[in-house]
């Protein structure tokens, strides 16, 4: 049924909210009703916040009468467990965490709540964010929607599921090396990586700190821009948000793609891109030329790096803000008579295989003797990395890639070779090393299964990734598809 | 390249805080070999006069620098694992 309130996005439904329609508690019910008869399959929430929604949702109905409580009026949104909401658990995805209640809330989070926004519960993870497939997440796989045998990418797993099954309309997710991107690709939604510094961390546990940052799920590019146009802006928690101007991303949205240089990297895509997702691709930016846009071939000659470059520069950077994880200020604590063997058992105990992994490889390459040969280089690469993307954007507007080189992988494909999780991360990584904002648009299916293009922008150029989006979607009816699997 | 041992990840877990078994330690010396032998494609780069990046974002959001009152010890205090007079009690650190 086309009119249930669960398949309603956010500019719909804030609209329906605000005009009296519906009430936010009716709204907030049928997500909660959709939650308890599909999320058993799906496992996209690690922790429902029913009570709490319904409470807040009451409160906005109150107000309605002679305030607007913003842009999110009585809006559903589920968080990555990776942000705090005072007196909600967060888990992180981890064991060391468990049972830990942040005294205070994420920035983001704060500024969704302040716009009307309705806070369903926490999503699933990769055990700090660290993963390509959710399968990190130390309570539970999440799977994905069109293919219950399948990933939802990660890590942020749990947040693509919940938009693209109709649990949440709106989704938190944050963007490390792609874990916006790459879900929303496998789960056929929107996600936007923001400019590096557009949205503030506070509250935002971190994982390698020069790269993380948190942004938006939607079904459409309208409900991204707008949940964006929330998020963005300078916080004096957080000394990396950036204190530059916020566009009105709704404004902007028609003006659609006449002259837009589309830039491709051809020769980075030569290889290693299932055929199915590559016809995809060039059907995508055969309707970005019916829009009027023109696309350009650009040399990225450094990205074939961007991999190795990423994995130890962001390892580096996790084994340093995970030495917070020792058993003394939170969650677990494992005793083992002196203060060193506490440390060392609580943390073998308290993470999972890939964070260990991660912890060990950073450590490493930030080590006496092998510093300068990894950790340096790698930040040394880094910045050819975004050399290359300020030379290609003299001669375009933005860069297109597919998110993904491959559709979603089935559950427990690659768990065994980690080296092979990481390549599925190609590229995304780029934009991220180069702190550039990115969008993922579904696309065609490929062999039946979601993918998406990604579009590359100029640092803090996300109004113009909305935009392509926005022309690309009126284009096509990819991001109006139901998953069967969970109808 | 340098081989990555089980000594090498016996170093570097003692470095990191991590007691890990046996069986741990012989995956992760083999998964880092792999790991590091990919990440080899980096050493042939030439990297001479390129500056390291640190941050994408040059940012200067700073907040004056003055004390406040966080009010939030006892909060931050109720979620440690133990706890005892205002502070975080650790087990002995001296033997």
């Amino acid at each position: 049924m086309a009119n249930e309130l669960h398949w309603l996005g956010a500019a719909q439904a804030a609209a329906a909210v605000r005009a009296r329609d519906v009430s936010a508690v009716e709204l907030v019910r049928a997500h909660l009703d959709r939650i308890a008869a599909v999320d058993g399959t799906l496992g996209a929430f690690l922790e429902v916040t029913a009570d709490r929604a319904l409470e807040r949702a009451g409160r906005i109905d109150g107000l309605l009468s002679n305030t607007d409580p913003g842009p999110l009026t009585g809006v559903p949104v589920a968080i990555k467990d990776v942000l705090d909401v005072e007196g909600v658990p967060t888990t992180c995805g981890s064991r060391v965490l468990e049972g830990y209640r942040p005294p205070f809330t994420a920035t983001a989070v704060r500024r969704l709540e302040s716009a009307g926004a309705i806070v369903l519960g926490k999503t699933n993870l990769d055990e700090f964010a660290m993963g390509s497939s959710t399968e990190n997440s130390a309570y539970h796989v999440t799977r994905n929607p069109w293919s219950l045998d399948r990933v939802p990418g990660g890590s942020s797993g749990g947040s693509a599921a919940a938009v693209a099954a109709g649990l949440a309309p709106l989704a938190i997710g944050t963007d490390t090396g792609g874990s916006i991107r790459q879900p929303a690709a496998f789960c056929g939604v929107v996600g936007l990586k923001p400019t590096y510094g557009r949205v503030s961390r506070y509250g935002l546990v971190a994982f390698a700190s020069s790269l993380d940052q948190a942004g938006p799920f939607g079904r459409s590019v309208e409900d991204t821009a707008l949940v964006a146009g929330v998020l963005f802006g300078p916080d004096p928690r957080d000394a990396t948000s950036a204190p530059v101007p916020v566009p009105d991303f709704a404004a902007g949205l028609e003006r659609g793609v006449s002259g837009l240089r589309v830039g491709v990297p051809w020769a980075f895509l030569e290889n290693g891109v299932d055929a199915d997702v590559m016809a995809s691709f060039k059907d995508a930016l055969r309707t970005l030329e019916d829009a009027g846009a023109r696309t350009v071939d650009v040399s990225l000659p450094y990205l074939p790096h961007a991999i190795a470059t990423y994995y130890l520069i962001a390892t580096a950077e996790a084994s340093s803000n995970l030495a917070r994880f020792d058993g003394v200020r939170y969650g677990l604590r494992v005793d083992a008579g002196d203060l060193l063997g506490m440390y060392g058992e609580t943390r073998d105990r308290g993470f999972g295989p890939e964070v260990k992994r991660r912890i060990i490889l950073g450590t490493f390459a930030l080590s006496s003797g092998y510093y300068d040969a990894y950790y340096r280089r790698a930040q040394q690469v880094r910045t050819l990395i975004r050399r290359d993307f300020e030379q290609a954007f003299e001669t375009c507007d933005v860069v297109a890639t597919p998110t993904a080189p491959t559709p979603p992988f089935r559950i427990g494909e690659k768990t065994a070779d980690p080296l092979q999780m990481y390549l599925a991360d190609i590229f995304t990584v780029p934009a991220s090393l180069a702190g550039l904002p990115a969008v993922s648009l579904p696309m065609a299916h490929a062999n039946g299964l979601p993918a998406g293009l990604q579009l590359q922008g100029r640092l803090f150029d996300e109004e113009t990734l909305l935009r392509a989006g926005h022309a690309f979607q009126q284009r096509t009816d990819h991001h109006r598809a139901r998953p069967a699997a969970v109808a | 390249m340098p081989r990555v041992t089980v000594e090498t990840v016996e170093h570097v877990a003692r470095l990191a805080r991590l007691s890990l078994t046996a069986e741990e330690k012989e995956t992760f010396a083999r998964q880092l070999d792999q790991i590091l032998a990919y990440a080899e494609s980096i050493q042939s780069l030439d990297t001479s006069g390129v500056p390291p990046m640190s941050h994408a974002i040059a940012s200067g959001l700073f907040r004056d620098d003055a004390a406040r009152d966080a009010r939030m010890r006892e909060a931050a205090l109720a979620e440690a694992p133990d706890a005892a007079d205002g502070l975080f009690r650790v087990p002995r650190i001296l033997p």
